[in-house]
């Protein structure tokens, strides 16, 4: 029973980096209704922007918000040049673009940092958290802002203009437009969010993975798994979903036999896939009712 | 008087299928006009291509100044508000967030806050329910939030698509005569299209009827109202 | 959390094909036929080798094509169903001494199988879900392969060298021109039998199903039966250019199969043109061809300039091949006219 009890906290633990990853992408689905496979690489590269920026004699925190600035502005700029232009075209299409992106961005990062192993900092420290062997300060610190981020969306888009007026541009586009909303700027703006949130994602995830341009594979595809459980619509459903992958991911590692390193990514996707089969809305999104 | 809004020989359409051949029309500022004709006349595309939501080629004047080219968003920042088919609720959001939602492009926050209450005063339903989901109102309770959500533009002109689909005759009743109202003490000029022949003339003053996208006729409400062709098709008696 | 539900009216999420457009027509058709025939005659093994590839990997996209274009549903699996394949044609080969011509039916009908069970969990899964479900099957394949239980057959994470066969009754030709014609027999075979079954009932049932599922039951398809058929189909395909690609390659390894063999598929299917078999084939040129242009341009940013090519390209031509063969075909018909 303790070994149960110490792997779920474990996993929760770990499962805060999904946690944070999964905002970025419900965010990028509210904006634009599918998953960006390229928001792991524009994660990673905006990490090693603040790797360069604190090599450069940068303290954490101003790396840190200059970061947040370049990736909001390179969101927007990466969706109206390179995604924009597609907006008319088939979804397919645009997925294709997501791996062009994902493509380009690994190649470039990799080329400017090169493939090797980076230390990155964490300003809240590796100690234990509360004595606890299971959960380390920077854990907890993840887990924290994590929530913190959390709540600041939700007031943002409960009690603000503009977060109206996205919730409503992702809602019905065309009624949007009736009430005067450019939905294409909204569209824009939500890449910019996303971006920024990714961001953050990497840089909390970064001390604990090490900084390389391949860190953020495994990553992504928590990340979504943990917005798909959760309810694509839902950021809360995100951030549970996120800690739920990371107890599935680390139960699966201790109880089925057999499963190393390797299989758990599938193990969990299944798992996860198992619950869409009985929820297909996620745990925590809205069932939706298709008419013909 | 100069119209408010003119239309001149305008098609429109839906990929390669023409839906309307040159259509042409005025409003005048102030009134309150009706736009009747069968399923697929083309009525909906008129107002959807006022609004830039149709591909559609000819010349849309609003207050002389021309609509083509500008958005959709663009167009109702000019002061048209536009009621689509289906009303376009936002269920999702409260009833009071919808209301927001049609000021969201004013900026004259205190303006906006009594706009709302006047919107209740109109609408007193719509203030019992204000902190309910929209999804879980009625038809016709959702048709009137729909209204005062355009409304909440102050708009100059107000479009309606077909306000009284699906609705009992008595709910029928009484929003139009809101309607007619909003038109005379708010200086709201006004564009209902609709099936519902016999209502809607009895609200407006001017009336044309679409056939096959062209207007194959126009007059005062109360003439079309006694044309014995308009009787035979569109009131049935 | 709300009870309420949001109703959508969806849009279908592959765009529909009209029917007629799906294939070349005769002219095109025997054009292309005449080159592919003629073309290995005249150059070097190496390149023979490639235009088998090319051959193999457009039946892997045609097969997608089936699956997305056809009924609608998304796969980032395709590569699981491949090494499936692969594997069973030289486990047959080097473990059975079968002839490696009778593999390929036997790795079609056990990729079929395989395809058509993965379907039946599927069939509550759409779109996005789907494609996560499909990813996942793709990521465990190369995983499942190398595992210690297997390991006698599959020789584990170094694979099997496959032997690859002489042409028959001593036809004087190499061996790679023998597995090119051969490749390019199966190839036409299952081109035809594909755009026969996507004309049949079969066909239009899939289709109804990825325009509006919902009003495709209503109209009495047994909608569980068709998807299911349709991944039983397109996974068996699948396994047909797997075993091939094992002959072909004369190798099989885990690591040969992993989820960027099911990514560049994809890929594939959408330069090519989602839907229409014959970009099956330009499709499978682009992902063999161009990310070796993209390394030849720059070797340190090979992977940007593949993704940059990929835009120029999606940029270009949003719907593929496909639209590239609708303008020549206007322009044609204008031609004619004068």
């Amino acid at each position: 029973m303790e070994l149960f009890t110490n792997q779920v906290l474990a996993g929760i633990a770990t499962g805060a980096i999904y946690a944070c990853m999964a905002l970025a992408v419900v965010m990028i689905y509210q904006a634009i209704d599918h998953l960006n496979f390229a928001q792991g690489e524009m994660a990673m590269f905006s990490t090693f922007v603040s790797w360069q920026l604190m090599q450069w004699g940068v303290p954490y925190w101003g790396a840190f918000v200059l970061t947040l600035a370049f990736s909001f502005a390179g969101g927007i700029v990466i969706e109206r040049l390179l995604f924009k232009p597609l907006a008319k075209a088939p979804i397919l299409t645009n997925v294709a673009g997501f791996i062009a992106l994902f493509a380009i961005i690994n190649s470039v990062a990799g080329l400017i940092w090169d493939f090797t192993i980076k230390q990155y900092p964490t300003p809240f420290g590796s100690s234990p958290f509360l004595g606890s062997q299971l959960i380390s300060t920077h854990q907890a610190g993840m887990i924290g802002v994590t929530v913190l981020l959390l709540i600041l969306l939700y007031f943002f888009f409960q009690f603000t203009r503009v977060g109206l007026a996205m919730r409503a541009a992702a809602s019905l586009p065309e009624s949007a437009r009736l009430v005067g909303i450019n939905t294409s700027w909204m569209i824009a703006l939500g890449w910019g969010m996303a971006a920024a949130i990714g961001s953050i994602a990497g840089m909390l995830i970064a001390p604990v993975v090490f900084l390389e341009p391949n860190m953020m594979g495994g990553v992504l595809i928590y990340g979504f798994a943990a917005a798909v459980l959760g309810g694509l619509t839902s950021p809360l459903g995100a951030v549970i979903g996120g800690f739920l992958v990371g107890v599935f991911e680390n139960l699966a590692g201790t109880y089925i036999p057999g499963v190393g390193n390797e299989l758990k990514l599938p193990i969990a996707l299944a798992l996860i896939i198992t619950v869409l089969v009985v929820k297909p809305a996620g745990l925590f999104g809205r069932p939706i009712v298709k008419r013909v | 008087m100069t119209a408010m809004l003119n239309v001149k020989d305008l098609r429109a359409y839906y990929g390669q299928v023409q839906a309307l051949h040159g259509l042409e029309f005025a409003l005048n500022e102030g009134s309150l006009t009706t736009l009747l004709g069968a399923n697929g006349a083309g009525k909906t595309t008129t107002l959807r291509a006022i609004c830039n939501m149709v591909r559609s080629t000819g010349a849309i004047e609003f207050d002389g100044a021309p609509l083509t080219g500008r958005s959709t968003e663009n167009i109702v920042r000019l002061g048209i508000a536009h009621v689509p088919q289906g009303r376009g609720t936002f269920t999702t959001m409260t009833v009071e967030e919808n209301l927001q939602l049609g000021a969201i492009t004013r900026s004259d926050k205190a303006g906006v806050i009594s706009d709302i209450e006047r919107m209740y005063d109109h609408f007193p339903v719509l203030k019992e329910r204000h902190t309910q989901q929209a999804g879980t109102l009625s038809g016709g309770e959702q048709q009137m939030l729909a209204v005062a959500r355009a409304l909440m533009l102050r708009p100059r002109l107000m479009l309606l698509d077909e306000p009284s689909f699906g609705l009992a005759p008595l709910i029928v009743r009484d929003l139009f005569k809101i309607l007619g109202k909003i038109n005379r003490e708010d200086k709201v000029t006004i564009l209902v299209v609709e099936q519902n022949a016999q209502l809607a003339l009895e609200l407006a003053d001017k009336a044309y009827v679409i056939e096959t996208g062209r207007i194959v006729m126009s007059g005062s409400a109360a003439e079309i109202a006694n044309n014995e062709d308009v009787r035979k098709s569109y009131l049935g008696y | 959390m709300s009870a309420i539900q949001e109703v959508v009216t969806e849009a279908p999420a592959v765009e529909a094909v009209p029917k007629k457009a799906m294939t070349l027509g005769y002219g095109a058709s025997l054009a292309m036929l005449a080159l592919l025939i003629i073309v290995p005659l005249f150059v070097k093994n190496f390149i023979i080798f490639q235009l088998t590839m090319l051959l193999i990997y457009a039946l892997a996209v045609l097969a997608l094509n089936i699956l997305t274009g056809g009924s609608g549903q998304f796969s980032l699996g395709q590569s699981a169903f491949y090494a499936v394949g692969a594997y069973t044609s030289a486990i047959l080969m080097e473990h059975g001494n079968i002839n490696y011509a009778l593999t390929l039916p036997v790795a079609g009908i056990i990729c079929f199988a395989f395809g058509f069970l993965f379907g039946q969990p599927a069939l509550r899964l759409s779109g996005v879900y789907l494609a996560l479900a499909t990813f996942a099957l793709a990521t465990a394949m190369p995983q499942l392969l190398k595992l210690g239980v297997f390991e006698h057959w599959t020789g584990g994470v170094q694979g099997l060298v496959v032997t690859k066969p002489d042409a028959p009754f001593g036809l004087p030709m190499s061996q790679d021109m023998w597995l090119y014609y051969f490749t390019l027999a199966v190839t036409i075979a299952i081109y035809i039998f594909s755009v026969n079954l996507l004309k049949s009932r079969s066909g239009r049932a899939f289709m109804a199903i990825r325009d509006n599922e919902i009003a495709a039951s209503a109209m009495g398809i047994d909608v569980a039966l068709y998807k299911t058929l349709a991944f039983g189909v397109s996974a068996g395909i699948t396994g047909v250019a797997g075993g091939l690609g094992a002959i072909a390659v004369q190798f099989v390894a885990p690591d040969g199969y992993t989820i960027t063999l099911a990514i560049s598929l994809f890929l594939g299917m959408v330069v090519g043109g989602v839907g229409w078999l014959p970009g099956s084939i330009v499709g499978s040129a682009f992902i063999i061809f161009v990310p070796n242009i993209a390394e030849g341009i720059s070797k340190g940013l090979s992977g940007a300039v593949f993704g940059v090519l990929l835009f120029l390209v999606i940029f270009l031509v949003p719907h593929g091949a496909r639209q590239v063969a609708i303008v020549a075909q206007q322009l044609i018909g204008k031609l004619k006219k004068n």
